[in-house]
């Protein structure tokens, strides 16, 4: 790896008797789009806000190409965050909003005309240019907050829960755009979500927070694929665990379940209590000897239809080991 | 339906707010066209001579007096109000109401007796004089009473509470990341308050400071007892054509040009307060 852009050393931050953020480090590349996922109080939006200069870390350093900006004021730092509310100025247009940002830097007037025009046309909202933003619906308002943040053309754009406000088939159109309009403008993206799948759409990389710490840190088929520990086995996507004995368990992801195989490592019987579908695939829960909870499997509809199953059928399973991963229990899985 | 139960709902406020004061007005404003009497009382023949003295340069004068007067007191007491109330929605939620229920504090003791502690306060050889002589102050004391600085000082006191109250509720509601937006775009402090802050709250400080002059310019206690024997305000002024002058006809045309002059400045604070409501809250229209 190249030296990276961003480098988080040792950061921490404590609310009172709370640590909000413990000891992280982390190197962010440039031009990477990087995720930072973690349920609520996991302690990314308090890293967020250090990087975006609204909290100042009690230790630790952040290397922006080798400079420390961790004491600098956010007026300062050569990075822009997308509030998660949006936080538009509600007294000025949607012009004058995106604008904002190039006055503060007291560029001439005809180049904040000409690249405030440039953005509009980016975010396609020139005919709305003059309105109000409380004239906007709410994924207009997220194109005019990302619009005012990246006209300053940012070393880093931080995003707070960027498409947290969206409905959903909004939501899912604006991953895929998110990640075109950070290779078009070649910027650094770091975006906090709650959202697993978000993540794992949109991010290069993803780095999981658990209680303020950094869990796991790599791309979305490493974190996936190859989870550290239980509870990132069960935070990312839907995992089986079974006992294995001695404080272990057996976890398997429900789309490594075959149902009817020929050959496997290991074969199960198990009846369909609950069955679901969902168009691309099929979703059963089957109550098995293994495990007092169902096992969840996912069986594509071309298989389900081969074989159809119903409900209260009797089922036969089976894995291979090299799918399995062993865990040790943890006392505080949530 | 429901209009109609909205009106008999409404019906008891409407018959006590006609009976109470649409009517009283209607007969204060018809007085100031009759005459006055000879020997007090009023004649009833038309005429417009009592709205034509008001004009007369010694009751203009008084007048515009008054609003100086008012003027100054909304001025200083939006100044002072403000500042307490950005002090106020700055300080951690849970304290605020605590700090809000001492700004009302005053309200629980009768204005008489508050603006009687000023006379205390402010008197020759009162709280304030006495207090300079401990820090060794031998000189005359000055004479603080009976001033246009105490009057001003009396209503700043009085009716500081009504600024801090109307400025703090946009204050607030303003969404905090909105002037954390500001900072992060590169604006300073100082940049982001006279951009972002204090336009969006700028409507509740001008219903502020109207209420400070509608509630000061009607005011004749704090002019009567602060400022001496003179007629200091316009409310001095009326209560003397109505007490003691018996002078009603004239009483009620000074009563009826301030009257207009309030109604004109409350619809004003009415739309101020209405832009506030549109402005700092924006609510989204649709999803």
């Amino acid at each position: 790896m190249k030296a990276p852009l961003l480098s988080l050393r040792g950061l921490s931050k404590r609310f009172g008797r709370v640590a909000a953020v413990c000891d992280v480090t982390l190197d962010i590349a440039g031009n990477e789009f990087f995720a930072l996922l973690g349920a609520s109080g996991s302690g990314k939006t308090t890293l967020l806000r250090m990087l975006a200069g609204f909290e100042m870390p009690d230790a630790g350093q952040i290397l922006l190409d080798g400079q420390d900006i961790a004491s600098l004021a956010p007026n300062r730092r050569p990075v822009n965050l997308m509030f998660q509310s949006y936080a538009l100025f509600p007294h000025m247009s949607v012009r004058t909003n995106i604008a904002y940002g190039l006055e503060m830097e007291r560029r001439p007037r005809a180049e904040i005309a000409e690249r405030v025009a440039e953005m509009l046309a980016v975010i396609q909202l020139d005919g709305l240019a003059d309105g109000r933003p409380d004239q906007l619906s709410g994924g207009q308002r997220q194109r005019v907050a990302l619009a005012r943040a990246l006209i300053k053309r940012p070393r880093v754009l931080l995003l707070d829960e960027p498409l947290g406000a969206l409905d959903k088939k909004l939501r899912t159109a604006m991953q895929l755009e998110l990640k075109r309009l950070q290779h078009e403008v070649g910027i650094t993206f770091i975006v906090v979500t709650h959202d697993q799948d978000e993540a794992l759409v949109m991010a290069d990389r993803i780095a999981i927070m658990k209680e303020g710490r950094l869990l796991q840190c790599g791309t979305p088929h490493e974190v996936y694929e190859h989870p550290v520990d239980r509870f990132a086995a069960d935070f990312i996507g839907v995992m089986n665990f079974i006992e294995a004995g001695r404080g272990r368990s057996l976890a398997i992801r429900p789309e490594r379940i075959r149902l009817f195989p020929e050959t496997a490592d290991t074969i199960t019987e198990g009846r369909v209590i609950a069955r679901a579908y969902h168009g691309l695939d099929l979703q059963l829960h089957v109550q098995t000897a293994l495990s007092p909870r169902p096992l969840r499997v996912r069986v594509t509809s071309d298989a389900a239809d081969r074989r159809p199953v119903a409900e209260g059928d009797s089922v036969t399973l089976g894995w291979n080991l090299a799918d399995t991963r062993m865990f040790t229990d943890q006392e505080e899985t949530p | 339906m429901r209009q109609a139960r909205s009106l008999v709902l409404m019906a008891p406020a409407l018959i006590w707010l006609f009976a109470l004061m649409v009517v009283p007005c209607a007969l204060v404003l018809a007085l100031a066209f009759f005459r006055r009497g000879l020997y007090g009382g009023v004649e009833y023949t038309l005429t417009l001579e009592n709205l034509a003295l008001v004009f007369d340069p010694l009751y203009a004068g008084i007048f515009l007096h008054s609003v100086r007067i008012a003027g100054l007191a909304a001025l200083i007491a939006v100044g002072i109000g403000y500042a307490a109330a950005y002090a106020i929605a700055a300080m951690p939620r849970r304290y605020q109401p605590a700090l809000l229920f001492i700004v009302v504090l005053p309200f629980w003791s009768n204005y008489l007796i508050r603006t009687y502690a000023w006379i205390v306060l402010l008197n020759r050889e009162g709280l304030i004089t006495q207090g300079l002589r401990l820090l060794g102050y031998q000189g005359e004391a000055p004479s603080l009473l009976y001033t246009e600085g105490a009057v001003i000082t009396g209503l700043v006191y009085n009716y500081l509470p009504f600024v801090i109250l109307a400025t703090y509720a946009p204050l607030a509601r303003l969404n905090p990341e909105i002037a954390e937006a500001s900072r992060d775009l590169g604006a300073s402090g100082w940049t982001t308050f006279r951009r972002i802050t204090l336009p969006l709250t700028l409507p509740g400080m001008v219903a502020g400071g109207i209420f400070v002059f509608v509630l000061s310019i009607g005011n004749f206690i704090t002019p009567a007892l602060l400022g001496g024997g003179q007629f200091q305000m316009i409310g001095n002024l009326v209560y003397a054509q109505f007490l003691t002058a018996n002078d009603w006809p004239f009483g009620a045309a000074l009563s009826m040009v301030l009257i207009a002059l309030m109604t004109g400045l409350l619809m004003l604070q009415t739309l101020a307060s209405n832009r506030a409501r549109g402005g700092a809250t924006a609510e989204p229209r649709d999803g």
